[in-house]
């Protein structure tokens, strides 16, 4: 080889590299994202409970993502694993568990064989099976929390949830230590889900979404990747649960509504998918939302969130979203998807 | 056990005719609208104003839920379902999802959240004895109205030509046109009749099932599993899966009331399993 | 000479449609092999069985002597038996880098690995830039692939299944639809292939045949008609009159002997 072939291959070498590492670079708008959420701690001490939910809410959208908006899984039923979740970590402090971390740990195991033996489900066929499937299953498991009262209490909810201090501090009713709690988890499980998407394992991911018949050509196993990404998403809509649970001291057969698998569908159209923001984003504007319209007409409210998304669909997700889309592209590099596009 | 297995057909019926629509549109339009229940719902409510308030009879509420839902149904597919037909499943799905959301806040505002009741002629809430069976008169009309409908749809369907336009429209739409079908005119047709029939079952099971706002969410599940057992490319298969369903369910709940509900889900969720298209469904070309 | 790929009276129907006939080929190691046959012969059928998306009605398929017949798709791949598609299949979304670098990381084993972005590895860019610049495809490694002109996209279908590092590769049509211009480079890409890769091209365009390969097999209506070097086959009447045409008889009778 001529020396101006070696350092053209060496250009490209490093041209290469650094794209990939662009790619997996943090950004200044994720930074200041999270600094945000940390100051709103300090600078926002009346809304503890409100960004508590906001960030329980961010992480159930964010485990719907990894699903929906990686791997191209059409879910009508993610709150069956939130619910579990939620059911799971208020359960165990009946039983002797007080510690949340412990009991955070736990729930999101037990959710985690759930959703490894619900995988199977959605492996075979199409968009429409997999609807049925995951609304079934979600619907199955409200039966069952809704019949076996002496463990869940039935329609009254769990009471009696008797949780401890979290390392060292109890939880206040201004719901600072909650909001904190939340925050911290929020943060750790996305840090992990960055790695992930990034990894080979979530290149496959993307494959699989876009072109499943393409990517076993390529020699990727599908189904056992499928498997491993919506284990990981019950994992996380697990924590996503046992964290309300724990921050609220209460379960009700709310956390399994069918209500809820739409709400966070909602908050993904909303952020966008594919590139792990969007469910944050999302589950901010429709908390935000959700507290200004239930002000105003607390009844009726969900007529408002109808229209919303009726609207939304008709104007087209696309032609909505340049807000979105700039802010995936500067905060991943990436163009967001639209889901099951 | 026979009374049961009689309640069953008729629970089996009224499904069918709820459901049927959702299947025909599904098939044909690869729509999917989970707001389906809410033209039922619409059926009934519509029912009870008439009747209730404005005094018809309930026989003649009966043809007028019909039509006056199939106007809806028109009005609705021209204004906007026409748009989300090309538009992917999720996007079918939010859509749909919001109109129930819009629905149900509507009813809510002007009829508040309690059951709705119609008034019913006296003899329908009689019950008679036949060999040893006790039969309600009122489940008796329902299998013969939808029986009747039943037969109808079918003999419509393969018997008509606009049956045949419609089957054809349904196996491959861009042949069809090429044919010289007028395949909008053969959707906005069928998704008006599919609606008229929801609204019919609406009003036929407002006694049975109960009507309230949560009605479109509570039965939307029931639909999906007709539409998903049966298959989507003939009346039979919905009819069939209806029927086993609808005396699944009955049987279920009278003799393992704690686990009624979960026969159903899991009976749809073995199928789905076992068969993702359906007991009696093939995949259609799309 | 070792047998790479091998079927024996392999057999697809669909309903009463029977697609492929009793077909039995056999490529040895290093072979350059072309399948031709007219439109709806069953050509992309017979590599759909022999990739593994379709399940053959009966019959046996073989892999250096493996028996494959049962296998799914990515095993085969892994395995060494690699396929590219005659419309591009690609990953609209994704960019030729991270489609080459996904083919590599699966190749090597490493497709699982969840925590790790591969990028940090020298080894590993060497190899995605190395198949990139192979295929002219380096100025255009970041972009979208749906955003890139069909020619890139056809180059990036063929580099992608090089990236595999396969044994037996099945081409299916590869310079279908490629403008006149950019032909060159994909032909180039089919010529350098590895001698000890065993090739399978399905083909129309009787130049790229002719030019390629060594023998060649006709299908049609799901039936081997016959099989033979590519001036036999060239100069069989019967394969003429089904196939080539008229025509084209006048040409090739001049060149007699033969190419490949």
């Amino acid at each position: 080889m001529s020396n101006n072939e070696t350092s053209d291959i060496q250009a490209f070498r490093n041209q290469a590299a650094r794209l990939h590492r662009r790619l997996s670079h943090w950004r200044l708008l994720e930074g200041i994202f999270w600094l945000a959420l940390a100051a709103s701690w300090f600078l926002l001490p009346s809304r503890h409970m409100l960004i508590n939910e906001i960030a329980v809410l961010g992480l159930f959208a964010l485990s719907l993502d990894l699903i929906l908006g990686y791997a191209g899984i059409i879910s009508l039923g993610h709150a069956a694993f939130f619910g579990f979740g939620a059911y799971a970590a208020g359960i165990i402090t009946k039983y002797g568990v007080t510690d949340p971390l412990a009991g955070l740990v736990i729930a999101v195991a037990l959710t985690a064989v759930l959703g490894f033996a619900t995988s199977f489900l959605v492996l075979r066929g199409s968009d429409l099976t997999r609807l049925m499937v995951t609304l079934g299953v979600n619907l199955i498991l409200y039966e069952i929390a809704n019949q076996v009262t002496w463990l869940t209490g039935g329609a009254d909810g769990l009471e009696g949830m008797n949780l401890g201090p979290l390392l060292g501090f109890d939880f206040d009713i201004y719901g600072a230590v909650a909001q904190a709690y939340s925050s911290v988890v929020l943060f750790v499980l996305f840090l992990i889900a960055r790695r992930v998407v990034h990894s080979p394992f979530g290149w496959s991911l993307r494959a699989i979404r876009d072109n499943p018949l393409r990517a076993a050509a390529i020699g990727v196993p599908v189904n056992r990747r499928l498997i491993a990404v919506y284990t990981l998403s019950a994992a996380y809509a697990a924590a996503a649960g046992a964290l309300l649970a724990q921050t609220t001291q209460f379960a009700s057969l709310d956390v399994l509504a069918f209500h809820r698998s739409a709400d966070v569908l909602l908050m993904l159209t909303i952020g966008g998918t594919g590139y792990l923001y969007g469910g944050l984003i999302g589950a901010l504007a429709f908390d935000v939302m959700h507290d200004i319209l239930s002000d105003i007409t607390p009844q009726y409210w969900e007529f408002w969130i109808g229209l919303l998304l009726v609207t939304m669909v008709l104007v087209g997700r696309e032609r909505l979203g340049r807000l979105p889309v700039l802010l995936a592209e500067r905060l991943l590099g990436r163009k967001p998807g639209h889901a099951a596009e | 056990m026979l009374t049961n297995l009689f309640d069953g057909v008729a629970y089996g019926m009224l499904l069918f005719v709820l459901a049927c629509g959702l299947a025909v549109t599904l098939g044909l339009m690869n729509l999917v609208n989970l707001a389906h229940g809410a033209f039922a719902m619409a059926g009934g409510y519509l029912t009870v104003v008439m009747v209730n308030h404005l005094g018809l009879p309930f026989f003649a509420g009966l043809p007028l839920a019909f039509i006056a839902t199939a106007i809806i149904g028109v009005v609705m597919e021209r204004l906007f379902y026409i748009h989300i037909y090309a538009k992917n499943p999720l996007d079918q799905v939010l859509f749909s999802i919001g109109l129930i959301f819009m629905a149900d806040a509507t009813v809510e505002y002007f009829a508040g959240s309690s059951q709705q009741f119609i008034n019913l002629p006296d003899f329908l809430k009689d019950r008679f004895e036949v060999l040893g069976v006790s039969v309600g008169y009122y489940r008796l009309l329902i299998i013969i109205v939808c029986g009747v409908t039943a037969i109808a749809l079918q003999t419509i369907l393969t018997r008509t030509r606009f049956g045949s336009r419609l089957r054809a429209a349904v196996d491959d739409r861009r042949v069809a046109r090429g044919l010289g079908i007028n395949v909008n005119l053969v959707f906005m047709l069928t998704f008006a009749v599919g609606s008229g029939l929801a609204g019919l079952g609406g009003a036929l099971g407002a006694e049975i099932l109960g009507l309230d706002p949560t009605f479109p969410l509570k039965y939307m599940i029931y639909f999906l599993i007709v539409v998903t057992v049966g298959g989507t490319s003939s009346i039979t298969g919905p009819f069939l899966a209806s029927l086993l369903l609808g005396i699944a369910d009955v049987a279920g709940k009278y003799y393992i009331p704690q686990f009624g509900a979960f026969i159903i889900y899991t009976v749809m969720l073995v199928v789905l399993i076992w068969r993702p298209h359906g007991l009696f469904g093939r995949a259609t070309t799309k | 000479m070792t047998v790479a790929l091998e079927t024996s009276s392999l057999v697809k129907t669909f309903g009463g449609l029977t697609a492929t006939n009793d077909v039995s080929i056999r490529l040895e190691q290093g072979d350059r092999h072309a399948l031709i046959g007219p439109n709806g012969a069953g050509k992309t059928t017979l590599i759909n069985l022999l990739t593994g998306v379709l399940r053959p009605t009966s019959g046996r398929i073989t892999l250096e002597g493996r028996d494959i017949t049962g296998m799914k798709p990515d095993r085969r791949v892994r395995l060494g038996l690699v396929r590219t598609f005659q419309i591009n299949q690609l990953f609209g979304a994704m960019t030729p880098f991270e489609t080459i670098g996904m083919a590599v990381a699966e190749r090597q084993g490493r497709g699982h690995e969840f925590w790790r972005g591969v990028g940090h590895e020298a080894q590993i860019i060497d190899d995605i830039v190395e198949i990139l610049d192979r295929f002219r495809l380096t100025d255009v490694m970041g972009e979208r692939t749906a955003s890139l002109p069909y020619g890139k996209q056809r180059l990036l279908e063929i580099a992608a299944a090089i990236a595999c590092r396969p044994r037996v590769l099945l081409l299916d049509e590869p310079a279908a639809g490629v403008p006149e211009g950019e032909r060159e480079d994909i032909l180039d890409a089919v010529a350098a292939l590895p001698a000890e890769v065993t090739v399978l091209l399905i083909e129309h365009d009787m130049d790229l045949v002719f030019r390629f390969a060594r023998r060649i097999s006709v299908l049609v209506n799901g039936t081997l008609l016959t099989e033979g070097s590519a001036a036999e086959v060239a100069r069989d009447p019967r394969v003429r009159a089904v196939y080539l045409g008229e025509s084209y008889q006048g040409d090739k009778a001049h060149q007699g002997g033969g190419h490949g």
